[in-house]
């Protein structure tokens, strides 16, 4: 199996699929004006319509800055504390589908037809499934989760358990184990099985009704089993729209952060106060990793952002496996398999959606985890179905769903576990417990993690690229999946549409970030997650219909 | 002089090809050379065709037409790329070099401006590939 197979003369017949009947012509509704000497071809009109939502977006956020911010910020609060069942419930049923199709004969159905045979390694194919959905998370997330179930005094424990560390000391050491095991249970749980079950299903199905349906690879093509001939025209616009406002925008506000982040953590390396607040040093952040999305884009798919996420996951896996040297490496790996027993017997309890008496965790955490994964889901889900021809259902949700979780539980393992052990060694006294419980500074809980280990400004700097190029690779699998989407499901549109939309999301990033309105915008992503989820579940009855009428 | 010519078509937009196929044609008849027609195509559906199977059948069709109008035998390849608009240019040379070709007839546009940004596929064969290029103009 090589990277190398795409480039292959095509094989004779790629074996039985069920291509859906449809007399829509990929690119039918396109049109192909002329911008001075640029060719361009676009969808008509979901490219215009996106693309002036977005600026008039932004223009209305910047100018009613300080009305609409709470608006927005409410909206979320609303979303996600009346509607937390709702999307605990979600959540259950994309896991439940995903696992009843791993164990069904379904799983048997090859994406890409019977005898399409993959175009990435499975290292190339990983690789950039972290760097798209979830790499930059890990390493925000990484330390502060685990540490924050773990010693929070406001009162948003999961379970509403008893903590680690109250007041600033120790409780005894039984009630410490259970509070790490808890602490440690429900990071993997915001990490694990559900979050990749809402990517799977999203990937699963747009690569299912392109690949072996024959529909154009854009989220309107899942919903033809529902909504018939219809997706071509106005519900199939709306959708794809909506596809397109939560890429850019959860893109954008997440560059606009994670600039303040990487600008912090230089700041926190060099020993600069205050650079993470500094403007000037995100804008040009952010107009760096503008730039090498551009290149990346312009290098293509294989030259681009599979390199730059094969990179990052050595560079990763480098940094992972230093720390566990370093760090507490025999305590850290009889923790991970007591982390995955404390996931799996905490699981049912975490994702009951009813009868619970931890608000603050099951709303302001999990049910905003959940709103962002699914908001992130189009985007993620789209790029992850473009990478995935040739491999069979079972393969697909293997590689999707169960890996994935096994990664993040050893990540969070290492990063969190070594975290939660220097606060029990050294509880107030901790560099992480400054930084989260003392002083609430997230941005910098990892680095305060890596200072108290040897070699601090080394793996500090990895760590800031780390960062800076988890956010190349998701700014560029972004770009292409926007251009894709308005493109009306063509991957093979003109180069500078690309170019347009990674500079645009760059710019949207910048002028957020110098004028205000980041958290507004992020709130606003956010809450696109409640209609998505709806749409989802929608997805699910379809995704089954789309399988069930697959030879196997 | 030449006994393996290669011509790359774009099936979504065949009418700009006109000339070159001609070209490719004309010189296959007086040098007796085999003539294969290359194309480039993406693994998701496009305006041409739902999959690749479908694609290397109509890229087949349309050879054969051409080669019934003219009476000259020609050969078709198709390849797959996951992302064609970068792709396309390394795709076209490997075809060429697949296919043994000494010469490769490619129809391009008139350079303008967009050229200093990116060159065209045409430009970019013919500063790459180690056999004969024709750019058709």
């Amino acid at each position: 199996m090589s990277d190398d197979s795409s480039g292959e003369p095509l094989p004779p017949p790629e074996g039985a699929s069920d291509v859906i009947d449809t007399d829509y012509e990929v690119g039918q509704n396109n049109i192909t004006p002329q911008l001075g000497p640029f060719g361009l071809d676009i969808h008509n009109p979901v490219f215009a319509i996106s693309g002036a939502v977005i600026v008039a977006f932004v223009i209305l956020t910047l100018v009613f800055q300080t009305q609409v911010e709470p608006i927005f910020t409410a909206m979320r609060g609303f979303v996600t504390s009346s509607f937390d069942w709702f999307f605990l419930i979600a959540g259950n049923i994309f896991v439940l589908v995903c696992l009843g199709i791993l164990i069904s004969p379904l799983g048997r159905v090859r994406i890409g037809g019977a005898d399409a045979t993959p175009d990435f390694s499975y290292l190339g194919w990983f690789a950039m499934l972290f760097a798209a959905g979830m790499g930059i998370g890990l390493m925000f997330f990484g330390v502060l989760e685990p540490v924050y179930y773990f010693a929070t005094p406001w009162g948003d424990q999961p379970l509403s358990r008893e903590l680690g560390l109250v007041d600033g000391a120790l409780v005894d050491p039984v009630a410490v184990d259970a509070a790490r095991r808890t602490a440690m249970a429900a990071t993997i749980y915001h990490w694990g099985l559900h979050p990749w079950a809402m990517y799977a299903i999203v990937a699963l199905s747009l690569a299912l009704f392109a690949y072996n349906k024959g529909l154009p690879l854009t989220v309107r093509s899942i919903f033809y089993p529902i909504f018939g001939e219809r997706v071509w025209g106005w519900t199939g616009h709306v959708i794809d729209i909506l596809a397109v406002f939560a890429t850019l925008f959860g893109l954008a506000t997440s560059l606009g952060f994670g600039a303040s982040q990487a600008a912090a953590g230089i700041g926190f390396v060099l020993g600069i106060e205050g650079l993470g607040e500094n403007v000037t040093t995100a804008v040009l952040l952010i107009l760096g990793i503008t730039v090498l999305a551009l290149i990346s884009v312009l290098r293509g798919l294989e030259g681009g952002v599979k390199r730059l996420s094969e990179f990052n996951m050595i560079l990763a896996g480098i940094l992972m496996a230093f720390v566990i040297l370093v760090g507490p490496t025999l305590v850290l790996v009889q923790q991970f398999f007591s982390n995955l027993g404390a996931y799996a017997s905490d699981f049912f309890a975490l994702s009951n959606p009813i009868g619970r008496d931890d608000d603050g965790f099951r709303q302001g955490w999990t049910a905003f985890y959940w709103a962002w994964w699914i908001s992130w889901s189009p985007f993620v889900g789209m790029f992850i179905a473009r990478v995935s021809r040739g491999r069979t259902v079972r393969e697909f949700i293997t590689c999707v769903l169960l890996i994935p979780t096994l990664v993040s539980a050893i990540w969070m393992t290492t990063f969190g576990g070594t975290a939660i052990d220097q606060m029990i060694a050294r509880a107030t006294e901790s560099a992480v417990y400054g930084y989260v419980i003392d002083t609430y500074v997230p941005e910098l809980s990892l680095f305060g993690m890596l200072s108290e280990l040897p070699l601090a400004a080394i793996t500090s700097t990895i760590a800031i690229i780390l960062v800076i190029v988890f956010f190349v690779t998701s700014s560029d699998s972004g770009s292409l999946v926007i251009d894709t989407i308005t493109a009306g499901g063509k991957i093979d549109a003109p180069v500078v549409q690309r170019i347009f939309w990674v500079t645009f999301e760059g710019l949207v990033a910048a002028v957020l970030l110098i004028g205000g309105g980041l958290v507004a915008l992020q709130a606003m992503a956010v809450s696109t997650g409640l209609p998505f989820a709806m749409v989802l579940l929608l997805g699910c009855v379809a995704l089954i219909k789309g399988l069930m009428a697959e030879p196997r | 002089m030449y006994s393996n010519i290669v011509v790359p078509v774009d099936l979504a937009h065949p009418d700009p090809l006109d000339k070159a196929l001609a070209t490719a044609t004309d010189l296959a008849r007086h040098y007796g050379a085999t003539l294969t027609y290359v194309s480039v195509t993406a693994e998701t559906p496009t305006a041409v065709a739902h999959n690749p199977r479908e694609f290397g059948e109509k890229l087949a069709a349309f050879a054969r037409k051409r080669s019934e109008a003219d009476g000259v035998a020609i050969d078709t390849k198709a390849y797959t790329a996951t992302d064609p608009t970068i792709d396309v240019d390394r795709y076209l040379l490997r075809a060429a070099e697949d296919t043994n070709a000494d010469l490769v007839v490619v129809a391009s546009h008139k350079p303008g401006l967009a050229d200093y940004f990116w060159g065209s596929h045409g430009g970019k064969l013919a500063g790459h590939a180690p056999m004969s290029v024709f750019v058709v103009r």
